[in-house]
This record gives C-alpha cells, sequence and structure tokens, in this order.
C-alpha cells in the first residue's frame, strides 16, 4: 500500500474542489477503493472522505420518482419502505450483491464505481489495459471464464459486477453528478461504457466529478419484475449472468419490456431493439425465446467463458417467465422457481 | 452407583477456550506483543522460473522507518546441509529454504524480507522493491507433464506406496460382464484457514527466542529453527495456544517463520511476519490429480478386477507424496487389483498434506467409478457396495480392529430416506428442479502415535494436564479436560489442559486425526499413574476404608477414591493429599503404537455419506438441501466437538464437489484466484442440512481409549457422494471437480 494524504470534506463543493487536484479518489464506504489500494492496484495520492456529506437521503420527487442520494447505503436502500414497495426490483437486485456486513458499509454512488473483478486487474503482476494502459489483456487467452460475452473489444474483455446497476438500467435510472461546471444528469446507459481501446475508464464521469444522486424516474414495474443471478455460488459470488426483468402488461399483452444483463457486459446491458420484440406481444416461452436469441446475437465467448452464452439464453427465459407471472425471484430462497 | 458427574467422555461438553475465543482474549500467533517489535513483509516472485538477475531495493530503503531488506545476497546464513532443513513432516527431497539463492522454482517465492518499524512501512517499501529476472521455460500444467510421471525413487515416511497388483486384474476385465473405464480429475485446492499464517518471534537476547507461531506443531517449528540456525532446542521456545485453522497447511515449518527467526537474529530484535492471503496460495496445497480407473463386476455385481492409476503434481525440489490409490484395495473385496501412482513435477511450492490427504481425492474418483460400475450392472449403489463388503485388509491381508460400516451404510440410508432413490437417473422432477441421491463410503487411518503428557494433582483438588499437543480449532483442549476429569473422578471445571507450548511433553504435529487418540491415550496414562499414587497414600493412611482394597478394587469418582463395591467408603483427595503431606502428585504417562497388534490388526475409521441433490435443469444450479454422514469411529469423547468435526469436514467436500479450485494461468505459471473472492469455497447458503450419525463401535484395540480420530473422515467420500447424487438427478456423470453449472449444462 502506498503511502497517500487523507483530507475530509465538509460539502460537496469541498469535495469537488478536492477532486480537481490530480491523483485524488473520492472515499465513501471504501468496500472497493480501499481493498483496491491495499492491492496496490489503485493508488491515489490523496483520499478525500466524504462520509459527512449530506446525501444521505431518500427523497420524494415533485415529478414522481425518488432521489437516493449518494451516501445512502446500499442496505438502508433495499430495506428503504418506499424503494421496497415501489421499487422491489432495486431492492431485489441489491440483496443479491455481497453480504450484509458489505451492503452496510457499501454506498449507493459507490456501487455505481465499483471496478471489475477481473483476475489480471487484481493482480499487478500481469499485463492489463484496464490498470495500466497499453500494457494489454491477459484475459484474452489466459483465464475468462468470467468474462464478457457482449460488448469486449481487443483491449479489455472485463465486466462490470454490480448487480444493483443492473437493476438501475433496467429501470431507466438517471444519475446525478457535481463537478466544476455545476451539476449534470446522467442517463443510465450513458453512465457507463464499453472498453473500447481505452478500458481504464469505466464510466463518462471527470476525475473531478462527484455522484450526489441516484434518480429513479416514476415508472416503477413494482408488478412484473424479477432479479435473477446466477453464481458458483448461492451467495456471495460476482454473478455468471444476471437478469433484471421489468414488465408493464395490459390485459395480458406486454406494454413495455425491460430486460438488462449483468455479468455479460464492461456495463450493464441492455438492447433496446430487441426489447421491441417484446411489446405487443404475449408473455409467452415462444416470445420470450426469441427475444433471448436475438439479445445473444453478437455474443462472442473467448474460449473459458463460452458457456455463458447459452446460460444467458436460459436465464433470460427463466427470468421473463418470472417477470410476467408476477413471481419474482426470491433473494433468500435459492430455489429457482 | 455411578454420579452424574462422572462420565466426562461421551458427554456433550463446551469448548473450555470457547469464552476466550469468542471474547477475544485467545490469541494467536501475530496477536502477541514485544516491546521494539519490528514488521516484516515478504516481496513474492512474479515468475515461475528463472533467475534473479538484480532486486532494486533503494526507494524502498528510503521509506521512513524501513530497518533493513534481506534478499538473497544478504540474508543471514542458515544451515548448509539438507537434512538441517527437513521438519518431523518433510516429504523426500531437497527442502526448500528462502532466499538461498537466485533460482526461482515457482511464481510467489519470497524474493525479498522488508523489515520496518512500522506494518504500514514495511507494506509501503515491499511494494517498491522491483525485481530483474532472467525468464526459464516454466510448467505448471499436470497435463503437460502427466506423461512423464514417475513412480518417486524415495518414499516418504509413513505413506505407504500402493501394494504390488494380486490376481490378474487385466485378464479379469476383459473378461467381466460389467465394465467401466473412466478418468477423473480434481483440480488444486488451498487450505485458507481464516487465521493468515504468522509468526511473532520475541528476541529474548543472545540466541534465545520465544516464538508465537501458527503452526500444527510446536516443537517441529522448534526443532526447525533450532536446526536450521544452530540454536540450542532449550533456547528455542514455541508456543501455539490458538491457531485459527490449518487443515494440514501448518503441519511444516512454513516461510513465515524463516523470515521472523532470520530477522530477528540479524537484527537482534523482535519481528513478526504475516503472510498475506494472496502469498497463502504458494506455501502449499493440495496438489491436482488424474486418474485412470478401470472395474469389472460379474453377473451379481461381484467386483473382479480394479485398476487404479493416479498421478499427482510435486515440486521439482521435493517428491511430496500422500496415500491416494490404496484405498482402491481395501474397500471393498477383490481378487483381482493393481493401483499405481505417480509424481509429475511441476513450478510450483511443494504441495502440502490438506484434510484427509491422499483419501480425499483417491476415494472421490475410486467412488464415482463404483457408482458408475453399480450403475452399469443395474445394481442399485448402496446393494452394490454391501455385496463387495471387504472383512480384511486386503493389501495387506490382516484384520480390522473394529469396522462398523454396516450399521452406517444402514442408519444412514434410513436417514436419507434412501428408499425413495429412483433408479433411472433423471426420473425426478421438482418444478424446475431434477432431484437425486447419492452415496458414497469414506474410510481413514486410525492412528496411535508416539505421545507424552504429564498431569499433576494438588490438594486443593484440582488436576493439570499437559502435553505439547496443538488444537487447530479440532477441540483438544476440551477432550484432555474431559479424560482428566473422568480418570480421576473430578468436574472437568477442576482440570486445567495445558498445550500449545514445546516446553511441555512430547507431542507429534496435530495432524492425520491421531491427536485424541495418541495425546488423550498419554495424558489418561499419565493421570492412571497419579492414581496408582493416590491409592498407595490412601491405604497407608490411619483408619482408611480402602486398607485391605487392591487398585483394581477402588474407583475415583465425585472428588473422591472409593470402594468400587461399597462407594460410600472412601477419602476426599484433598484428604489423602493433606493426610500424606503431599503438595502435589505428579505422573507422566505416554502412547505409542502397539507394534506387535499391528502384525495381525489395522485400524480405520469408516463412514457412508449420503447426499440429496437438486439441480435445476435448465441453468445447471446444484443445492444440496440434506447430506446424512454416518461415521464408525470408536468411542466418541466430544459428541459436540466430534459433530463439528464432521460438518466443516462435510462442508469442505461439498467445497471439492462443487467449487474449490485453484485457476492457473499456465502461461505465465500463476494461480490469478489468490483471494476468497475468486477461491470459492461453500458460502452458508450451500450448506443446508447435514445430519452426522456416530454408529456404535466398541474397539478396544485401537487406543488405549477406544477412540479413532475424525479430523479427516468428513470430507472423506463426501465430494462422490454429491457427484453420484448429481448424476442420480441428471443422468449427467461429470469426471473433473469442482463440478461448477457450466459442466452441468455443457
Amino acid at each position: 500500500m502506498i503511502r497517500f494524504d487523507y483530507v475530509r470534506a465538509n460539502s460537496v463543493a469541498e469535495a469537488v474542489t478536492a477532486l480537481s487536484s490530480p491523483g485524488t479518489r473520492a472515499l465513501a464506504g471504501g468496500t472497493n477503493l480501499v481493498d483496491l489500494m491495499k492491492y496496490d492496484v489503485m493508488k491515489p495520492r490523496r483520499v478525500v472522505d466524504i462520509n459527512r456529506l449530506p446525501l444521505k437521503d431518500i427523497s420524494e420527487r415533485e415529478s414522481g420518482g425518488l432521489r437516493i442520494g449518494a451516501l445512502v447505503t446500499n442496505t438502508a436502500l433495499a430495506w428503504d419502505a418506499r424503494v421496497a414497495k415501489r421499487y422491489p426490483l432495486l431492492a431485489s437486485a441489491i440483496l443479491a450483491g455481497a453480504s450484509p456486513q458489505l451492503r452496510n458499509a457499501a454506498t449507493t454512488g459507490g456501487n455505481l464505481l465499483q471496478r471489475t473483478r477481473c483476475y489480471y486487474f487484481y493482480d499487478t503482476s500481469t499485463p492489463c489495459n484496464k490498470r495500466e494502459p497499453g500494457s494489454g489483456c491477459s484475459a484474452i487467452g489466459g483465464l475468462n471464464r468470467i468474462h464478457a460475452i457482449l460488448g469486449a473489444s481487443n483491449s479489455c474483455i472485463a465486466v462490470h459486477p454490480s448487480d444493483m446497476c443492473v437493476a438501475l438500467a433496467a429501470l431507466d435510472a438517471e444519475v446525478e453528478v457535481v463537478g466544476p461546471q455545476g451539476v449534470r444528469t446522467i442517463p443510465f446507459p450513458e453512465f457507463h461504457r464499453l472498453p473500447g481501446d481505452d478500458p481504464q475508464q469505466d464510466n463518462t464521469m471527470q476525475a473531478d466529478e462527484l455522484i450526489t444522486a441516484v434518480i429513479l424516474p416514476p415508472a416503477n414495474f413494482g408488478r412484473n419484475h424479477t432479479y435473477l443471478k446466477v453464481r458458483d455460488r448461492l451467495s456471495y459470488a460476482f454473478a455468471l449472468v444476471s437478469v433484471a426483468a421489468a414488465l408493464e402488461m395490459r390485459d395480458g399483452i406486454v406494454r413495455d419490456a425491460r430486460v438488462a444483463l449483468g455479468g455479460v457486459a464492461h456495463k450493464p446491458w441492455r438492447d433496446n431493439e430487441a426489447e421491441d420484440l417484446l411489446n405487443g406481444e404475449r408473455p409467452d416461452e415462444t416470445t420470450f425465446r426469441a427475444f433471448a436469441e436475438r439479445l445473444m446475437r453478437d455474443a462472442k465467448g473467448q474460449g473459458h467463458n463460452d458457456f455463458k452464452i447459452e446460460l444467458a439464453r436460459r436465464t433470460i427465459l427463466r427470468a421473463l417467465m418470472q417477470a410476467a407471472a408476477g413471481t419474482p425471484q426470491n433473494q433468500s430462497d435459492k430455489v429457482i422457481r | 452407583m455411578e454420579t452424574a458427574n462422572i462420565h466426562h467422555i461421551g458427554n456433550p461438553t463446551n469448548r473450555v477456550d470457547g469464552r476466550l475465543k469468542v471474547t477475544g482474549a485467545a490469541r494467536y500467533a501475530a496477536e502477541h506483543e514485544a516491546s521494539g517489535l519490528l514488521h516484516g513483509v515478504i516481496v513474492s516472485a512474479t515468475v515461475a522460473a528463472g533467475r534473479v538477475v538484480s532486486l532494486e531495493t533503494e526507494r524502498a530503503l528510503s521509506v521512513p522507518g524501513v530497518v533493513e531488506i534481506f534478499t538473497h545476497e544478504n540474508r543471514g546464513s542458515g544451515a548448509w546441509l539438507d537434512r538441517n532443513w527437513k521438519d518431523e513432516v518433510a516429504p523426500p527431497g531437497h527442502p526448500f529454504r528462502p532466499l538461498h539463492s537466485d533460482r526461482i522454482l515457482f511464481a510467489g517465492q519470497p524474493i525479498a524480507l522488508v523489515v520496518a518499524e512500522t506494518l504500514e512501512a514495511a507494506r509501503d517499501a515491499a511494494s517498491l522493491v522491483t525485481a530483474a529476472y532472467e525468464v526459464e521455460q516454466h510448467c505448471t500444467e499436470l497435463e503437460v507433464k502427466r506423461s512423464e510421471a514417475y513412480e518417486p525413487p524415495e518414499k516418504r515416511s509413513g505413506i505407504p506406496p500402493p501394494p504390488e497388483p494380486r490376481g490378474k486384474p487385466e485378464d479379469a476385465f476383459e473378461r467381466a460382464r460389467h465394465r467401466i473405464a473412466a478418468d477423473y480429475r480434481i483440480r488444486a485446492e488451498h487450505h485458507n484457514p481464516m487465521e493468515l499464517f504468522a509468526t511473532t518471534c520475541v528476541y529474548e537476547g543472545k540466541d534465545k527466542l520465544t516464538i508465537y507461531e501458527k503452526t500444527q506443531g510446536s516443537q517441529n517449528s522448534q526443532g526447525y529453527v533450532a536446526s536450521v540456525f544452530g540454536l540450542k532446542t532449550k533456547n528455542v521456545r514455541v508456543i501455539n495456544h490458538y491457531v485459527g485453522g490449518a487443515f494440514g497447511s501448518a503441519l511444516r515449518p512454513q516461510q513465515q517463520l524463516f523470515f521472523a527467526v532470520m530477522a530477528s537474529l540479524e537484527l537482534k530484535r523482535s519481528v513478526r511476519v504475516v503472510l498475506t492471503r494472496s502469498q497463502m496460495f504458494y506455501i502449499g496445497y493440495r496438489p491436482e490429480t488424474r486418474h485412470a480407473i478401470s472395474m469389472a463386476a460379474d453377473n451379481e455385481g461381484r467386483l473382479t478386477s480394479i485398476i487404479h492409476g493416479a498421478v499427482a503434481a510435486t515440486s521439482h525440489y521435493e517428491d511430496y507424496q500422500e496415500s491416494i490409490v490404496n484405498w482402491s484395495g481395501m474397500m471393498y473385496h477383490c481378487d483381482n487389483v493393481k493401483l499405481s501412482y505417480g509424481l509429475a513435477k511441476l513450478n510450483t511450492a511443494t504441495p502440502c498434506d490438506m484434510r484427509a490427504p491422499g483419501a480425499a481425492v483417491g476415494v472421490t474418483a475410486f467412488e464415482c467409478a463404483v457408482d458408475e460400475l453399480a450403475h452399469e450392472a443395474g445394481i442399485d449403489p448402496l446393494e452394490f457396495r454391501k455385496r463387495n463388503f471387504a472383512t480384511l485388509d486386503e493389501n495387506m491381508g490382516k484384520q480390522f480392529t473394529s469396522k462398523a460400516l454396516s450399521a452406517c451404510y444402514h442408519q444412514g440410508a434410513a436417514r436419507i430416506g434412501w428408499e425413495r432413490r429412483s433408479a433411472e437417473p433423471g426420473a425426478v422432477r421438482d418444478g424446475h428442479e431434477l432431484v437425486g441421491l447419492g452415496m458414497a463410503t469414506g474410510m481413514w487411518e486410525a492412528f496411535l502415535m508416539k505421545a507424552s503428557a504429564e498431569a499433576k494433582l494438588t490438594p486443593d483438588g484440582r488436576l493439570q494436564v499437559s502435553t505439547a499437543a496443538s488444537d487447530i480449532g479440532t477441540g483438544t483442549w476440551t477432550i484432555l479436560a474431559q479424560i482428566g476429569a473422568d480418570a480421576l473422578g473430578l468436574p472437568v471445571e477442576d482440570v486445567t489442559p495445558m498445550i500449545g507450548d514445546s516446553s511441555l511433553p512430547a507431542s507429534p504435529v496435530e495432524g492425520g486425526s491421531w491427536t485424541a487418540a495418541s495425546n488423550g491415550s498419554a495424558v489418561l496414562a499419565a493421570c492412571e499413574a497419579i492414581k496408582q499414587t493416590l491409592f498407595k497414600h490412601a491405604r497407608k493412611m490411619a483408619n482408611s476404608p480402602l486398607t485391605a482394597a487392591s487398585f483394581d478394587e477402588v474407583v475415583f469418582l465425585s472428588g473422591r477414591i472409593a470402594l468400587r463395591t461399597d462407594p460410600d467408603r472412601g477419602l476426599s483427595l484433598p484428604e489423602v493429599m493433606h493426610a500424606s503431606d503431599l503438595d502435589e502428585i505428579r505422573g507422566s504417562g505416554k502412547a505409542a503404537p502397539k507394534l506387535l497388534q499391528m502384525r495381525k490388526y489395522v485400524s480405520y475409521t469408516h463412514s457412508a455419506v449420503f447426499t440429496e441433490v437438486r439441480v435445476d435443469r435448465d441453468i445447471g444450479i446444484v443445492r444440496i438441501p440434506k447430506i446424512v454422514c454416518a461415521v464408525a469411529a470408536g468411542k466418541i469423547i466430544n459428541p459436540k466437538t466430534a459433530r463439528s468435526q464432521i460438518l466443516g469436514g462435510v462442508v469442505m467436500g461439498i467445497g471439492m464437489a462443487l467449487h474449490e479450485e485453484a485457476m492457473t494461468d499456465h502461461r505465465l505459471g500463476k494461480i490469478m484466484n489468490h483471494n476468497l473472492a475468486e477461491y470459492h469455497v461453500p458460502a452458508h447458503a450451500d450448506i443446508a442440512d447435514i445430519e452426522v450419525i456416530f454408529v456404535d463401535e466398541q474397539d478396544e484395540k485401537v487406543s488405549p481409549l477406544g477412540v479413532k480420530g475424525l479430523g479427516e473422515i468428513g470430507i472423506v467420500g463426501t465430494a462422490a457422494a454429491v457427484a453420484n447424487a448429481i448424476f442420480s438427478a441428471t443422468g449427467k456423470r461429470v469426471r473433473d471437480f469442482p463440478i461448477t453449472l457450466d459442466k452441468i449444462i455443457r
């Protein structure tokens, strides 16, 4: 662990000022940043502790929906009565991730900024374009069982590890960030990015910007939804494939379908064109299969992760069946019904 | 006329060290302090083979607080001869010498030790040490080296080589009605005990050290330090009161011990060295094994041929060996058996014993193959095993001192509901899940090792029992108190066990499931000596009710020595000691293998493991709602800690079946999932109902206590029972462990 300076911000403005000096990182729950610092993967010169900032509230928005402060913990968010009732998909996705101890510490903003769990990213003795741009990607041709099948590039095949973000992608959330130029709002699909030639960049935030809130639109898909996560053990593992499915149904017909995938790409994966295949259709197996097929049309395996393509098809199908039936996956019960 | 406070043996007893552990009062190796303590952090090699050409340490040395950086160029000198580096359990070969030269034999090998006034400074500086290597070709892939496997020329002490072939296994196979041939692969596993490997070496003055060390054998570490550094044994005291799990990984002295001691002697300061979790992936592991098994049976399902060949990985510098295939020649009756075992050298650290070494993998592969043959023959796998029951150890032609395996089969089958099992795989469905039942037999040797103990009784009626045993979480503290309490008829609270200290009476390392039988029997013998002394004095007392009695006619109960036929007539122990003017009574005792008996008999623990699994038919997720592990292990001293041992073994077996695997990037020669986020062990959610049954088994031959030991048996057979249940559920036979979901949906 390299020595670093520690400052504590007492206001959002102070935090933004602190972030404008190079090599500074914001510290919230620390569940990922501190790990990465201990492994010498991230070496900030300075850490600005934002835990005292007034970003811990969940509030109603005038136009409907909720505004979630960036420092609301994952636990507080998942068990908030309004979230549990109106956005059960989000609560479910959060509870599918990590462990109670980690969720108690991890924050909403921090969850968005989790780094990949690629083995090579974590091991500083191996080449990794995300950790050290230009050094190469060891996962290509290496151990890539947990890696991307969609949207990968020749520089990086890492996946984003969050569960919560998969639900936020399905819910069309927005991310509120503040920087020296003021506040801006980033639609969720534009927040995380694909690796392209610069995989060191996980998202579209600037280095001197700070997440202040996540905004949930009014549409909540409270009735027909599920978060189905498939992993190598029944708890406390990152997703091999996860599916957040949300359906708006009227008269037995799908009117608005949202399907986001986790564990398959550098960002939570959505395909609006594919989703259109579902709209106006009956929620049956044939329709869902065709959709899953379409969603995986451009999927590409790397060897060890080839199985993920078929696994994703099957998981999408099951998730859509669960959502359509109004029987979402229970995160405590490990039976996938 | 026995009162309620006797018979601690057999009574579920809370851990005597439990309160200390849950309150944090129990101190582990890295938690001991010393004045002026320095902190050492190891720098590890990033290549798997070659030479260190240069080490850049200047930047690291400039970090404030750094005291010294040791490399192969300036390390303290150790012993010259290989034999001085060999610990009690070392396999044949050249033991690893940290910083011995510039040569790199495996990735993760230590290349430097940074010592600083604080842990933070040492870590900071360690991250700044850089090395230039001359890289040589390496190989870490067993599949590549499998064809070069060789029979180890020198055998490891205590590990029997495979027996000579018997009968005509090849001919019998060719002629047989039913036969199977299958290759099994079990990937490398790492122990990953919760406690990190740590040594706090307290410098007590010239050439005198007190060492708090994570080890399964304080005297093994003591001997190693004395021998490597040329110190007098009496000047090296090793203390390991509490050990946060080990599973075999702390049987041999590990790197941190060498580094802490070397730095301490060089700098004449106290030094602590703790390995990181990642570094623990490079100090020893359960080697990957490949198994080629062919078996055959006749019309009635009687085994006519068993051929089991295994190849296991070892390092370039030692021939680590374990007993992998021998089990296949003794678990069932069969006249035609051929077993073989070879090693292949890889650029890794030397593997080391991990819970049920050899049996955990050998029996897994073999018991899956037995299931395959039973299926091929159209016979229920439990019935198949019963038909082939071995009444003798056919490898050695010796009798078992006891073998209550039939009771394990019977009771285990009843508890899992074996009659529900469908003979047709994949036939039982519940919603999206396929349901299957599987079983396997388990076996582990019941050892009795040389061990010594002392006991001391004081006039306040308190007993102290001591032996240099270790308690790695197994419950040794508690059972020794129970044994002492029963021997002298005292409440268990009045017995103080003393273990985990090299200055105590001689003990082997804590491994092989032999501690309860060996150290327990030594403690029992020490207590017997005290009883003899007490009796002698009691008889001599004026108006003693025992004057006319012989030793056989007295009992020790409720703190008294009394007539067996009339327990009201007796004397309290303090009364005897006061009357005889004794400040204390000491006794010593020993346990040792019964060499004469061993000419005719062998002793083994047996088990039958039954599992129910549920497999999602589309997604391949496996759940294990119930496992029953029925164990025949002689007398059970403490059913509470005994059950915990079996539960732990079963959980580890589930890990072997479904989760655990070191993932090596063979291009780099490096393990890549070297942390507990990516190296998966079962989580709580993976564990549902585990039922442990101890069947009644009387065995007066196995050890003076009638005890067989329990540390290993829980894992043996469990992975096979899970795999066999997955076959029953899905019809899919996965022969590559762990059985991750991709192998099921493939």
